[in-house]
C-alpha cells in the first residue's frame, strides 16, 4: 500500500473511531432544538418523508433496528452512515474525473 | 442545526431548494472540470469524518449542545466546489437515511449548514490568511477559525431569518436566540476545524487545498529556476 492509501485507510479509520465512540455525545438538544422548545414551536416538526423510505426500516434516526442496546445501535448506524458517505462522496469524485478524462482525447 | 420538517413553510422550503439545486449543478460542473483527480479519495474520507463528527454533539451552556457541521472544513480541505459536494453527501445521507433534517426542508439545511460553510467560510479563510501573511501556521489558524465561527452563527442567522419568513415565529425573538446560542456552538466549531486543518498542516500539508492558479503560482518557480542556470 502507498503513501495514499496509507492516509486514506487512517482517515477512513479515524471517522469509524468517532462513528465508534458517539454514544458519548453529549445527549442534550442542539441550538435549534434548544430555541425551538424555548420559543414554543418544536411542536410543528412533522415526520420527515425519508420515514417512508425503505431506510427507515434499518434504521430510527441513527439507531439500526433490531439491537436492544442503544449504544450498539448507535454505533451500528454511525458506522453505516460513515462507510455510505465515504462511499457517495469518493465515487461521486471518481465519476466526475472520469467524465472528464472521456471528455478529454 | 438541523431543520426538521414543519418548521418552515413551503414557498420557503421550494425557494431554498431551488438555490441549492443550482449551486448543486455547478459544484458538479466545477469538480468535472477542475478537481486534481489525486484528491478524490480525499472527498470520501473528508465527507466521512464530517459525518461521523456531526454524531458527536458537545455541551455547551446549561441543556444545550451542539455539534461540527463541517462546511469550512471541507472548503479549507476540498476548495469550495468540491468541499460543497462532500458535505451534500453528508446533508444528503443524513437526511435520507437517518431521517436527521427534513427532506422537504433539504435545500435550507444544505445552504444554511453546507453551502454557507464551504463559500463564506472558505473565502473568508482565505482572505484572513492572506491579510496575515499567508504562510505561517498562525495565519492559517485564525483565518480557519474566524471562518468556521462566523459560517456556524451566520449558518444560525439564516435559519432563524428562513423561520420567521415561514410565520413559524417572529424574527426580534428567534435572531437574537439562534445567535446567542451559536455563538458559542461556533467556538466548538473553531477549536474542531482548526485542530483537524492543524494536524494535517503538520503531516500532510498538501492535502489542504490550495486554489488552481496556474499563471500566478507556476511562473515564479519556473522565472527562478531559469535564472538560476
Amino acid at each position: 500500500m502507498g503513501a495514499r492509501g496509507r492516509w486514506v485507510v487512517a482517515g477512513l479509520g479515524l471517522a469509524l473511531l468517532v462513528a465508534i465512540v458517539s454514544p458519548l455525545a453529549s445527549p442534550d438538544p442542539d441550538g435549534l432544538e434548544r430555541v425551538a422548545a424555548d420559543q414554543g414551536f418544536a411542536h410543528r416538526e412533522v415526520p420527515s418523508w425519508a420515514e417512508q423510505l425503505p431506510f427507515a426500516e434499518w434504521f430510527a434516526g441513527y439507531a439500526l433496528r433490531g439491537l436492544a442496546d442503544p449504544a450498539a445501535a448507535k454505533i451500528a448506524a454511525g458506522i453505516t452512515g460513515t462507510l455510505a458517505v465515504f462511499g457517495l462522496a469518493w465515487g461521486a469524485g471518481a465519476v466526475l474525473a472520469r467524465a472528464r478524462g472521456a471528455r478529454r482525447p | 442545526m438541523h431543520i426538521p420538517d414543519g418548521f418552515l413553510s413551503l414557498p420557503v422550503c421550494l425557494a431554498m431548494g431551488l438555490v441549492s439545486l443550482v449551486i448543486l449543478g455547478i459544484a458538479l460542473r466545477q469538480v468535472e472540470r477542475q478537481f486534481a483527480d489525486r484528491l478524490v479519495p480525499l472527498m470520501g474520507v473528508s465527507a466521512a469524518f464530517i459525518f461521523a463528527a456531526q454524531m458527536i454533539n458537545f455541551p455547551v451552556l446549561g441543556g444545550t449542545s451542539g455539534h461540527l457541521l463541517g462546511g469550512t472544513l471541507a472548503g479549507v480541505l476540498l476548495g469550495p466546489w468540491a468541499g460543497t459536494l462532500a458535505v451534500m453527501v453528508v446533508f444528503g445521507v443524513q437526511a435520507l437515511l437517518f431521517q436527521d433534517g427534513g427532506i422537504v426542508a433539504l435545500g435550507a439545511n444544505l445552504f444554511n449548514m453546507g453551502f454557507v460553510g464551504t463559500f463564506l467560510g472558505y473565502y473568508l479563510y482565505r482572505g484572513v490568511r492572506k491579510l496575515l501573511g499567508g504562510k505561517s501556521w498562525l495565519a492559517m489558524a485564525t483565518g480557519t477559525a474566524v471562518a468556521s465561527w462566523a459560517s456556524v452563527v451566520t449558518a444560525s442567522a439564516l435559519v432563524a431569518v428562513q423561520l420567521a419568513l415561514s410565520g413559524t415565529v417572529n424574527l426580534a425573538v428567534v435572531l437574537p436566540a439562534m445567535i446567542g446560542v451559536h455563538a458559542l456552538i461556533g467556538i466548538g466549531e473553531a477549536i474542531l476545524t482548526v485542530g483537524v486543518v492543524s494536524f494535517l498542516w503538520r503531516t500532510r500539508p498538501d492535502l489542504i487545498f490550495e486554489p488552481l492558479a496556474p499563471i500566478l503560482t507556476a511562473v515564479p518557480p519556473i522565472q527562478e529556476s531559469i535564472h538560476g542556470r
